[in-house]
């Protein structure tokens, strides 16, 4: 099969590799037919994430169909139409058990920190990802969910975790009637924050990038205010003046790792590695939100120590939530949201990109060229 | 004098915009009000249906043996099979794994074991029919076919201040690899093509 390979930093290929076999009778085989690049694939591609091996395949973000399945699967069979959430887990353990299945404690022994995470590093468990045209899934009885005939195959792709990650992000948030939710990130994972936000009643969203056209996107799509946080000397100042001093209620940080703002921060983090993520937006979160507020975090930092401002964090008296996203737990709600009307998650794609063609999608979306916003991976299309 | 801001009083100045108002103009407005419909509320939920039917899953065979965290009280029962550790970077990769994860040690190690990896595969890459190719494998090319300039330009990003790095990171390491074996080749022809001038060479040729 044709897969998508890391070959250090910046550099990806296709190769030709065997297909996943079963390894374990609760495993089934997909076949991919929609993957996606996700901007935390970009800590991976730039080198930052711990563990990350040349020849792995990345991809955590797919829908496909079942090629073959253990001989415990009851839940799915071949042939059917399968959305799989990016997290891998077991369901029975003492986290999955409460409902914290990114927190799957069977499925990763390489860190206890964090659970299993397709095609994301060793760190996440060392699973080969759906950047390819099959992946393996474990626990195919507990993940993957066949796709509801009216929904859209790139609708299911972006429940797979932007989607869920931005409406879990508003939900870490608690907003209340009326609040206000400030937004740093303009990607996928920030629009649908900020959508999710009005979901839950929020008074006034406002979304903070540099990218413009990502900004009008959070105009057009989530119905925000925005600001260009390069148009300004200090966006922390700039927000606490648009909030009558108070500072938001919520702010949400959708950027993690990589964020821009602080060149040394970036350079010691993205570059240099001598960080586990430049936390400028998580800096920008715990100074623009008011005393007593929620910072709310769904951006992806790795595990080394980051240079982040605790001190203020405890001196303003902040709730701090924060967590990969129990995707599985989201979709009937957002499944209703869809149908009402109220998200449709795929108007959010802006390239589709053949599997073989895939060093240059990645190279687009890392430098964010052509107002790339969300990237899809087609295999099997030249 | 003007009026205080909103923290010296108590109450918010700006009034909110009335929910019949975002109702009309944000479809959903307040369709997850009520946190009872927030599917994340409350955090954790004792006994939720996920469809395991074991309390401790069968054991996936382990074909090598698998690094794991010191912090975990055995291997786990299933885990991934991507690029099991070889070479160098993996006898790095497995000393980094005699570290707890709370050791930076260990996460340092790791990160310098993926640099080794890289150097590692692309070397052995130049013996196969298929080299390394650091113009496909960056995709560099879409910065012609996909606006580089023009994504860039007046477009008052933050990032432009940093991205000339890139290439340095990625060209870097392979012109100074390229010189470096140019320079070894250099020396190596000089030393071959100059006459020997030692005296016991000197006194044998007189012969």
């Amino acid at each position: 099969m044709k897969a998508m390979v890391y070959r250090g930093p910046y550099k990806v290929r296709v190769e030709e590799k065997d297909i996943p076999k079963i390894e374990h009778p609760n495993d089934a085989i997909v076949r991919v037919s929609r993957g996606a690049i996700c901007g935390s694939d970009l800590h991976l591609y730039h080198g930052m994430m711990p563990d990350t091996r040349v020849g792995m395949t990345f991809g955590h973000e797919f829908v496909g169909t079942v090629h073959e399945v253990g001989s415990s699967v009851q839940n799915v069979a071949v042939g059917d139409r399968v959305m799989v959430p990016f997290n891998v887990y077991c369901g029975s353990c003492y986290f999955c058990a409460r409902g914290l299945y990114s927190n799957c404690h069977n499925v990763n022994p390489n860190a206890t920190a964090v659970g299993g995470i397709y095609g994301y590093s060793h760190t996440c468990g060392g699973y080969d990802g759906g950047q390819a045209e099959f992946v393996r899934v474990p626990f195919a009885d507990v993940g993957p969910s066949k796709i509801p005939d009216w929904m859209d195959e790139e609708d299911a792709v972006l429940l797979t975790d932007a989607c869920p990650t931005g409406y879990f992000g508003a939900q870490l948030g608690d907003i209340a009637e009326g609040d206000t939710v400030v937004v740093f990130g303009a990607g996928p994972v920030g629009l649908f924050a900020a959508k999710s936000s009005w979901l839950m009643g929020a008074g006034r969203v406002i979304v903070v990038d540099h990218l413009n056209y990502r900004l009008e996107k959070a105009r057009s799509f989530a119905h925000a205010e925005t600001f260009n946080f390069a148009e300004y000397d200090d966006i922390v100042v700039h927000l606490k003046k648009e909030t009558d001093y108070l500072g938001a209620d919520v702010v949400i940080d959708a950027v993690g790792a990589e964020a821009d703002g602080n060149f040394l921060q970036h350079v010691t983090a993205s570059k240099l590695k001598l960080q586990g993520g430049s936390p400028v937006a998580l800096n920008w979160a715990i100074d623009s939100v008011r005393k007593g507020g929620t910072v709310s975090v769904v951006g992806a930092y790795g595990p080394i120590f980051s240079a982040v401002k605790f001190g203020d964090a405890m001196n303003k008296g902040l709730t701090l939530r924060m967590n990969q996203c129990p995707v599985k737990r989201q979709w009937p709600r957002l499944f209703e949201h869809i149908q009402n009307g109220y998200l449709k998650p795929s108007d959010l794609v802006t390239h589709r990109i053949p599997l073989e063609h895939i060093a240059e999608g990645y190279h687009m979306f890392s430098a964010k060229l052509d107002n790339i916003i969300k990237p899809l991976v087609v295999a099997g299309q030249s | 004098m003007t009026e205080p801001a909103t923290p010296y009083i108590p109450n918010k100045r700006r009034p909110m915009r009335s929910p019949e108002d975002l109702r009309a103009q944000i479809p959903g407005w307040g369709a997850d009000l009520d946190p009872a419909d927030r599917p994340s509320y409350p955090r954790e939920q004792p006994g939720i249906e996920t469809g395991a039917r074991w309390d401790f899953p069968e054991r996936q065979p382990e074909k090598w043996p698998r690094e794991r965290s010191v912090e975990h009280a055995f291997l786990p029962p299933v885990f991934g099979t991507s690029t099991p550790p070889a070479g160098l970077s993996g006898a790095i990769r497995r000393y980094a794994y005699k570290y707890s994860e709370g050791r930076a040690a260990h996460w340092l190690l790791l990160i310098g074991a993926d640099r080794v990896d890289a150097w590692e595969h692309h070397l052995k890459s130049l013996a196969t029919p298929h080299p390394d190719n650091p113009v496909t494998e960056t995709g560099v090319v879409n910065e012609f076919r996909r606006g580089g300039l023009s994504s860039r330009s007046g477009q008052n990003r933050a990032d432009v201040n940093h991205q000339w790095m890139d290439p340095i990171i990625v060209a870097g390491p392979w012109v100074m690899a390229a010189v470096g074996l140019a320079a070894a080749y250099k020396t190596l022809r000089k030393e071959r093509t100059q006459p020997d001038t030692r005296p016991a060479a000197k006194a044998e040729s007189q012969h």
